[in-house]
């Protein structure tokens, strides 16, 4: 999250296709006012920036301390690269994207001043005004999630107009989602394209298992975000060119809370669970299992080592989806995983 | 964590509907069943309403109960969460309320006092 202007989400969102890892899709790009901050330099001096200061002539400063793309003006006439100033290699790791920058040392203006919450309290509508202003009432009746779910129709409409089977799945981290798309791809070549976005707020470790199996895949880091939206998915689709006819493969970020809440325009959702975890998930995480297509329940290969009890598992999930189906199945050994292939060409075109 | 896209997108909202105008007030809906949690939208209103015409406005929230259908035995019950049965034991239950995430008004001042403010 931008602490500057409290953004989130598409801010520290990035796209990568793991082929490119050098070409990133950045966030959204936005405008930061910085008129009249200060930058302090090694120097010691200190100047307001837009307020028109003068050098001496000839004089030099230090603006290691900082790291800015910003322009600023100086008032006798010399100028200097914007994105001067790169502090040690390692503020540099992640390529920042249009608009993001960092201050280090010396500036009054971090980026913590945004995490602060403001005074509310007195506003100038109320300081000293004798009489109440006159508002207006405006009835939206609006969903909250209307415009991810627009975005999740122009998704759907869009893998429709491509005969493109979307599929979203979710599960806490761990549960062996890569390993079942690693598993999956493998089994199928040859019988159908599959084409897959990966989820994850950090890393392209995931990214790059999947291009290992030569299925296209396009990483999406989330930064600080918990899940994927629609807006997301779109952006990473428009670099993985899924091919028409293929199955898509959303892996989201590995989360049982919030991506349940998301519609991304996928034709199913699947929750996976792995025996390891404990059979209680579903009543502790009723959101995302009552939102759930299937459910497929992994590593039952270990289940002679662990205490989980199926029945009372499958049974808690239908208590929240009295319909769902639930698909036991080990990814690494292969058992279940016909039914697994079957609910998959049941749903495609 | 979802909080901060669900109230990013309130304010979104808003700043679509209210032209510009300084909002006073933001009226929510926030069913019980939601999966959001309240007291963590209040907590990101005023970080996300940072620089936007939504800075300093009032959030009132307000709370819509659990209801369901029982297709079992054909009553209306109260839900107080998504793994609660009906009275009679079925867990074969429709929704009817709660769900809820809605803006359902927004309070702005009338352009006249805007301007007189600015």
């Amino acid at each position: 999250m931008c602490a500057t202007c409290g953004c989130d989400g598409d801010g520290g969102t990035r796209v990568t296709d793991p082929a490119h890892p050098d070409r990133v899709e950045p966030g959204h790009e936005h405008a930061h006012a910085h008129d009249g901050h200060r930058h302090a330099h090694a120097d010691g001096h200190t100047h307001v920036e837009g307020d028109g200061h003068d050098h001496s002539d000839g004089h030099t400063h230090d603006h290691s301390s900082h790291d800015h793309d910003h322009d600023h003006a100086h008032g006798d006439g010399h100028s200097h690269e914007p994105a001067h100033g790169s502090g040690t290699a390692s503020d540099r790791q992640s390529p920042p994207g249009p608009g993001q920058h960092s201050h280090a040392v010396g500036d009054d203006r971090t980026h913590q001043e945004g995490l602060a919450v403001e005074q509310r309290g007195e506003t100038p509508r109320t300081a000293g005004a004798a009489a109440t202003p006159a508002t207006e009432t405006l009835t939206l009746e609006q969903e909250v999630l209307a415009q991810n779910d627009l975005g999740a129709a122009r998704n759907r409409g869009w893998f429709e107009g491509r005969d493109i089977l979307a599929v979203n799945l979710m599960s806490s981290p761990g549960s062996g989602k890569t390993t079942l798309l690693e598993r999956t791809i493998a089994d199928l070549a040859g019988r159908r394209e599959m084409a897959v976005i990966e989820g994850d707020q950090e890393t392209l470790f995931d990214a790059d298992r999947i291009r290992a199996t030569g299925a296209k895949v396009v990483q999406i880091n989330t930064g600080s975000g918990c899940h994927l939206d629609a807006d997301m998915l779109a952006r990473g689709l428009r670099v993985l060119e899924p091919n028409a006819g293929s199955i898509v493969l959303i892996e989201n970020v590995g989360n049982l809370v919030c991506p349940a809440l998301f519609d991304l325009g996928e034709a199913a959702k699947v929750v996976i669970m792995s025996v390891t975890e404990g059979a209680d998930k579903p009543l502790k995480y009723p959101h995302m299992f009552r939102a759930a297509d299937l459910v497929v329940l992994n590593k039952v290969d270990l289940l002679p080592y662990v205490d989980f009890d199926v029945d009372r598992c499958i049974a808690d999930a239908r208590r929240l989806n009295p319909d769902v189906e639930v698909l036991p199945l080990s990814a690494t050994k292969g058992d279940g995983l016909d039914a697994w292939y079957d609910w998959l060409g049941a749903h495609d075109g | 964590m979802h909080e901060l896209a669900i109230t990013e997108s309130v304010v979104r909202s808003v700043e679509g509907h209210c032209g510009g105008r300084r909002v006073d007030e933001v009226t929510l809906v926030i069913g019980r069943l939601s999966g959001v949690v309240a007291d963590s939208v209040r907590f990101c209103f005023d970080l996300c309403t940072q620089g936007t015409c939504v800075e300093g406005a009032r959030l009132e929230i307000i709370d819509a109960p659990g209801r369901a259908h029982c297709r079992t035995c054909d009553t209306d019950v109260e839900l107080p969460d998504l793994i609660a049965l009906c009275p009679c034991g079925s867990a074969d239950l429709d929704i009817t309320s709660g769900q809820d995430l809605r803006i359902e008004t927004v309070e702005v001042f009338t352009a006249e006092d805007a301007e007189a403010e600015s």
